[in-house]
């Protein structure tokens, strides 16, 4: 039986503020799961903590909600034990890029074959809006005594550099593309990481629905004037396609420049893809060939109680 | 009662990176292999190259389990192992020394720090003596200590000429080998099990290995033609069967694949990552009527990491550990809550060494006990369990890994770096003795359900990710029976009742021998836990021989703690004396929170360097004589 968008969803009542941008985020994710059609015990939804890591708790996967920054350990173990799982990770731009930012440049190093979600705002919200690492110098949002004193991290930029094979940027409020981005995302082969511009209605009184919309712009100009634009709508192409060092850097390079493009014209899509290089799973199976047949999830371990692994010849090679 | 017909103590020293290490693996492999029992031990500086390193080798022909603080025969190639050891030498003893350093003074040793030169500038202005080399041998000539000098440069000299290689010409990196092999000609140990040694360690390198020979069989010959004086020998003995020569990191190593921990991520710590390197070189594990199966063994960006992954993991019903020491463990704590609060079996194979902080970095402590015990914020059910020996860390790494699974915790498997860096004969491991028990962990789900079901014994059935209909929600949240969040004040007394309910259950279904083992109850009782097992055990029995008894219970489980378990077995005890390797006496501050009685004496350790039998009995001797203080503080060892 085919599944339908309703049967990813869970009772769990959704706590978040009214006019949130996350729930744009679990919406396109659950619509991302029923189109490829995953079977519900074969994902699972890991999350960090703060508002975006009550995420997994609304979708009617498998479901952790693990600890503030840490959540692309546990994801990584978790696919690595079982990779035939679907794992998508998501948190907020604190999580993964403040005290969790670690973890993020060790990931794009190892390349799992998984999904990263940001929830950027630029704020951290359960704890009542305090500057968080994607927030500008010297912005004050609403609940700031003063204004920020830290630069903001380039979330895309720090991906790039970090070794991420597939790189791109959503916004919450275009639901359906979001949608056709995780999917890209989960899709791709090797570690994808997507970063949801999603505004925080209660704390970020800067970077708004309506300064996404371009409103404060309409005021200047009559045309078209949403900050958002799609990179597949321009000229852009993200993909490494063949092997050469020159194509390699220059989508690299062509990535980080468009990652710095803010201000009026923010960019979304996709930034970079390379699917040369290989998945973390690869290289285990370059040393251990049955890995992905047999992992470690699926290892028989023991007949009637007694362990099956013999050990023999490493205590044959010890006797004197 | 029988005595040793054989106790022989071999030291070997030198320069970190000079083969002080492979020098010993010949020497014991070969001690080995003609029949002795082996307790081996480095000992070494937080340094790559160029600081002092030594190993020391004690041979017998019955079972030991520990050092002594004698030498019988002394190995150097520099002027430093001198220096620093010629004091443990015993009368009728022998030093093997390079002539050439006679006239080298302390001021020449650059690794020898302010603090101990001091010391031995005074030692020797004391004694009249120069601060040479030549100074420091005329004391040990005095004792009655054999000298055995040797040009190292000579020797290699002659080597190239008579084999006509002049490579071999002031080959310095051969010194270690010519070390052992003048030893061994010394003692009169059978050169042909030397020879094979060698080609044994050298197997994959057969143009090292033969220059090795080379020089193994010109300097045997060299000593055995030159000294005659030394009285000691060791020529072979009768082999016991099934023994194994073990590096300290194989018994949680090889227990690890024996019994299913299919997952091991860890961030590189001394002395726990032996382990995970080990692990990784024989990461594809032959499965009897199956196809090879093998161990996922990740290095991490930090400890932390670690601890995620191998809980994510273990999420997926692969038994999943990490292996580390204290400040390792420090950044773990955080996420060790999150799996006891969500039950998630993991163990945790806790090397310790000396705190706090970085501490001693590369010695020897017994120093995180009390906070094993108390890891993490918040209350939540959890196993610590300690091994006294690399044979018994094999058994206890399956138990630890069945008590993660029946009772759905975290077990920390306390280990220390005294045990990681011994080598030792021992009796091989029996793999039929560990048993696997997986708990309440699921194959199938049918119907609807509760991962945090609330169950009779507080023990729900665990479903895995990516079982076909056993989804599951978890939290570092409170949660309800399906693992979503929860902050409804009924639903958090039963769910705190079940959890800590475990412990209780832990206590109760874990047999009394697993708990705690007793040898010997006696007036005056020792108690202890870990690796002081060996140096306890060899002092016990050097008092038994002098018909004084002393009894001894090792304790094994240290969290829950059967503290009415302990309590019966020390009740015909009327002088407990508390054997720690640490500074404050952990195991005593537990002992006396759970059982209502005082501790009489403590002998503790905490310079770094492990405890020998020698100074566990002198300690000993002095508690029955009533000649001891409350707490005795132990010192030996450079």
């Amino acid at each position: 039986m085919a599944l339908k968008l309703a049967d990813y969803k869970t009772d769990v009542h959704n706590d978040w503020c009214p006019g949130c941008g996350d729930f744009g985020i679990v919406n396109a994710l659950q619509m991302a799961l029923a189109e490829m059609g995953i079977k519900r015990d074969k994902a699972t939804i890991f999350s960090g903590i703060g508002c975006s890591g009550k995420t997994s708790h609304f979708i009617n996967t498998y479901g952790v909600h693990t600890l503030h920054g840490r959540v692309l350990t546990f994801a990584q173990g978790g696919k690595l034990a079982n990779p035939e799982m679907t794992v998508v990770a998501v948190g907020g731009d604190g999580d993964g890029l403040g005290i969790g930012a670690g973890h993020f440049v060790a990931a794009g190093r190892r390349n799992v074959d998984m999904t990263y979600i940001i929830f950027d705002n630029g704020v951290y919200g359960l704890t009542k809006g305090q500057a968080s690492p994607t927030l500008k110098l010297g912005e004050k949002t609403k609940s700031l005594p003063s204004p920020n004193t830290n630069y903001n991290v380039n979330p895309i930029g720090l991906a790039v550099a970090s070794g991420f094979t597939f790189v791109a940027r959503g916004y919450s409020y275009d639901v359906r593309h979001l949608k056709d981005l995780i999917i890209k995302a989960v899709k791709h082969k090797g570690l994808s990481f997507l970063d949801v511009l999603q505004p925080c209605p209660t704390y970020n009184d800067i970077n708004t629905r309506d300064w996404y919309a371009g409103v404060d712009l309409a005021k200047e100009s009559i045309e078209r004037h949403s900050r958002i634009y799609k990179l597949e709508e321009t000229h852009y192409d993200p993909v490494v396609h063949y092997a050469e060092e020159s194509e390699v850097n220059e989508k690299l390079s062509q990535a980080l420049i468009k990652s710095l493009e803010w201000g009026n014209k923010i960019p979304t899509g996709v930034f970079y893809q390379n699917e040369i290089i290989s998945p973390y799973e690869t290289r285990i199976t370059d040393k251990i060939p049955n890995y992905l047949e047999n992992p470690p999830t699926k290892q028989k371990i023991s007949e009637n109680g007694l362990p099956t692994t013999d050990v023999s010849e490493i205590l044959d090679s010890l006797q004197v | 009662m029988s005595v040793n017909s054989v106790d022989f103590s071999w030291l070997i020293g030198g320069p970190q990176g000079s083969g002080v290490e492979s020098g010993a693996n010949i020497f014991s492999q070969v001690c080995a292999t003609i029949g002795y029992q082996i307790f081996g031990k480095r000992e070494f500086y937080s340094n790559i190259k160029g600081e002092h390193s030594y190993f020391a080798v004690r041979v017998s022909d019955e079972n030991i389990h520990s050092n002594v603080n004698d030498v019988t025969l002394m190995a150097s190639f520099d002027a430093e192992t001198i220096f620093r050891h010629f004091d443990e030498v015993s009368p009728n003893g022998g030093i093997i020394y390079d002539s050439e350093l006679e006239n080298v003074d302390t001021d020449r040793v650059r690794t020898l720090d302010s603090q101990f030169k001091e010391r031995l500038h005074k030692f020797l202005k004391s004694k009249n003596k120069p601060f040479t080399i030549a100074g420091v041998l005329e004391l040990a000539k005095e004792k009655g200590i054999h000298l055995y000098p040797v040009s190292f440069k000579d020797l290699l000299e002659n080597l190239s000429q008579d084999v006509d290689n002049p490579k071999l010409r002031g080959l310095v990196r051969m010194y270690n080998v010519i070390a052992v092999s003048l030893s061994l000609g010394l003692i009169k140990m059978p050169p042909d099990s030397l020879l094979n040694s060698i080609d044994a360690i050298f197997s994959k390198k057969p143009q090292i290995a033969k220059i090795n020979k080379q020089a193994a069989n010109y300097s045997y010959n060299y000593a055995s033609a030159k000294f005659a004086n030394f009285e000691h020998s060791l020529t072979g003995t009768k082999k016991q069967s099934d023994t194994i020569l073990v590096q300290g990191h194989y018994g949680t190593s090889i227990g690890k694949m024996v019994c299913g921990c299919r997952f091991q991520s860890y961030y590189p710590i001394t002395p726990a990552s032996d382990e995970s390197v080990y692990l990784e070189s024989n990461e594809i594990l032959q499965v009897q009527n199956d196809r090879p199966g093998s161990t996922a063994v990740i290095q991490t960006e930090d400890e932390i990491s670690a601890m995620g992954m191998m809980i994510g993991a273990a999420l997926t019903g692969t038994r999943s550990s990490t292996s580390t020491s204290g400040p390792g463990f420090a950044l773990m704590t955080e996420a060790l809550g999150w799996a006891g609060i969500n039950e998630v079996p993991v163990v945790i194979t806790l090397y310790q060494r000396s705190g706090p902080s970085t501490g001693l970095p590369t010695r020897h402590g017994q120093d995180d006990l009390l906070f094993a015990v108390n890891a993490g914020h918040g209350d939540f059910p959890k196993i610590v369990y300690a091994s006294g020996d690399i044979e018994e860390s094999f058994y206890d790494t399956g138990k630890c890994f069945n008590y993660a699974d029946l009772y759905q915790v975290p077990v920390i498997h306390m280990m220390d770096k005294f045990l990681s860096s011994s080598v030792v004969t021992c009796k091989k491991f029996d793999t039929s003795k560990i048993s696997i028990d997986r708990g309440k962990l699921l194959d199938k789900v049918e119907g609807e359900y509760k991962r945090f079901a609330f169950t009779d014994d507080g023990i729900s059935p665990r479903s895995k990710l990516g079982l076909d209909n056993g989804i599951f929600w978890n939290t570092g949240d409170e949660s309800d029976q399906y693992g979503h969040i929860s902050e409804d004040s009924e639903n958090r007394i039963k769910m705190m009742d079940k959890r800590m309910s475990k412990m209780d259950l832990a206590l109760q279904k874990i047999p009394t021998d697993e708990q705690a083992v007793s040898f010997g109850v006696h007036d005056y009782t020792i108690i202890s836990w870990g690796s002081t097992k060996g140096p306890i055990i060899d002092a016990q029995s050097m008092l038994k021989k002098e018909g004084i008894d002393i009894g001894f219970v090792q304790i094994k489980l240290l969290h829950p703690f059967p503290g009415k378990y302990i309590k019966s077995l020390l009740k015909n005890a009327t002088t407990l004396i508390d054997i720690e390797a640490n500074h404050s006496g952990q195991l005593g501050k537990i002992f006396k929170q759970n059982i209502s009685r005082e501790i009489e004496y403590y002998i503790l350790k905490y310079t770094g360097r492990g405890m020998t039998s020698t100074e566990i009995y002198d300690s000993l001797k002095k508690i029955i004589e009533n000649k001891a203080a409350t707490r005795e503080v132990l010192n030996h060892g450079a």
